[in-house]
């Protein structure tokens, strides 16, 4: 199996990198889109702020190349952090007042900082924190069960037009987008690379896809 | 529900980890790396690593190193010590670090703290503060507790979080390495001054005083060196005793 982790200038991909090695899967750092296509699925990291990631992926050509491989030849992606937030239709971070930056639109719906949802804990949103799952037909989440913890670090979330492509869901005093998925793209606003044997069991189903 | 951390914080200096008191007298207590391994198989909830001496030369921090010790790390890992430009910053991601510590190059250059919260976001940023007691209020020091800084730490706390900072380490310089408890009134204040997370640091002696610094003073987490290092007591052994205090802590993933 190969895994491509994309590399468009952000994020902390020796974190990502090294949670494969452990897995034993080779992944490949996919630092020009073209190579996109000699991987089996591919793993988008994100670090940082939402309007940088999208000038960042313009300027690489990877938009494009993303719906190329994902939406045209299918292959499997899985979004992690702002890697997750990026597949969505737009987000304010990074936007002027009342404005939105566009994502993939891969899964439609909007982000948002946490306020917005009316949160009133502290923000950023850090720790360790559980999910719950809503849908039960999906493998991300096999031998997991529901109150297992995974470490969040963000300020913005991530809301689904379609509440069916929301996988699992954290309580941070309002309900929080935790996994999505819609085909064969998922998106998780945990880092599972960061979420010690819990995170490796997630890439493991991510990569390894449904058991027959 | 959101549980509290039990962060080691590992200290080190040229080729090992170090603990001192009072942020002097440092003793060695063992090599970086099996310390990080150790931490990482006993799944601790995440971990501080931060290099007591980079801030006394103008070099970067040093890569290499960083990156042998995030090899086996897969908690969060946050780096410190000699960061003062953010082409640093994508390095140390790179390197293995998910959050950067930033505390001496932020007092005399503030806007660092804001470059790296925009292009990196507010929740790679964690603002380190050293606090001394003196002449009744609570003086900020840089250069690991060696210099005065003219800044007082509720102002301190308020800036850093106005430019982006997305959680604020404390640290009571007097309290640190004694095991005397946490400074309780310096925490609780800036956990009142600001609302990104608070993580509590200086002077943990045993799994109650980390009870106080979360019932007490509202810590968001707590951070601890000297207790692991020199007793019997474990990060595993303080969630124990956070849980039956009644404080939501991470139970490991057994599947």
């Amino acid at each position: 199996m190969k895994v491509g982790v994309i590399d468009y200038g952000v994020g902390n991909l020796g974190s990502v990198l090294r949670a494969l090695e452990e897995l034993r899967v080779t992944p490949v750092l996919v630092n020009r889109a073209t190579d996109m296509h000699a991987t089996d699925s591919l793993i988008l990291p994100g670090v940082g702020n939402f309007a940088d990631c999208v000038r960042l992926l313009d300027a690489g050509g990877w938009v494009n190349a993303l719906r190329d491989e994902v939406q045209g030849y299918g292959r499997p992606l899985l979004g992690v952090c702002v890697g997750m937030q990026l597949l969505a239709d737009n987000s304010s971070e990074g936007a002027a007042e009342g404005q939105y930056v566009a994502g993939l639109g891969f899964i439609p719906g909007q982000v948002r900082h946490l306020r917005s949802f009316g949160c009133a804990q502290r923000v950023p949103h850090v720790g360790w924190n559980g999910i719950t799952r809503t849908r039960h037909d999906d493998h991300l989440f096999h031998t997991i069960p529901d109150g297992t913890d995974f470490y969040f670090v963000h300020s913005y979330a991530f809301s689904p037009r379609d509440s069916a492509d929301v996988l699992a869901t954290t309580d941070y005093g309002v309900p929080v987008t935790a996994a999505v998925r819609r085909g064969h793209v998922w998106g998780t606003q945990f880092h599972p690379e960061k979420s010690s044997r819990a995170g490796f069991r997630l890439l493991r189903n991510f990569i390894e896809g449904p058991a027959c | 529900m959101l549980k509290v951390r039990v962060i080691p914080t590992l200290l080190w200096k040229q080729f090992g980890l170090v603990k001192g008191v009072g942020f002097d007298s440092w003793r060695r207590v063992g090599p970086v790396l099996p310390a990080v391994k150790v931490y990482n198989q006993r799944e601790v909830d995440e971990l501080v690593l931060v290099d007591i001496v980079a801030h006394q030369s103008d070099n970067d921090p040093d890569f290499e190193s960083i990156d042998e010790f995030g090899q086996d790390c897969f908690v969060p890992l946050t780096v410190g010590g000699g960061i003062t430009r953010i082409e640093q910053v994508q390095r140390l991601l790179r390197a293995g670090a998910d959050k950067v510590a930033v505390n001496t190059a932020a007092y005399a250059h503030p806007d660092l703290i804001s470059e790296i919260a925009s292009r990196h976001g507010a929740q790679c940023v964690v603002a380190s503060i050293d606090v001394r007691a003196q002449d009744g209020r609570w003086s900020c020091f840089s250069h690991a507790g060696k210099q005065a800084t003219n800044r007082e730490v509720v102002a301190w706390a308020r800036e850093l979080e106005d430019r982006g900072a997305g959680e604020i380490l404390i640290t009571s310089i007097e309290r640190d390495g004694t095991m005397q408890g946490y400074d309780l009134p310096l925490i609780e204040a800036v956990v009142r001054a600001v609302k990104i997370p608070v993580i509590a640091s200086g002077g943990a002696g045993n799994y109650q005083h980390m009870v106080d610094a979360v019932t007490q003073a509202g810590a968001s987490a707590v951070a601890a060196a000297s207790i692991f290092h020199f007793t019997e007591q474990t990060p595993a052994g303080a969630k124990t005793a956070l849980a039956e205090a009644g404080i939501q802590v991470r139970q490991a993933f057994v599947g």
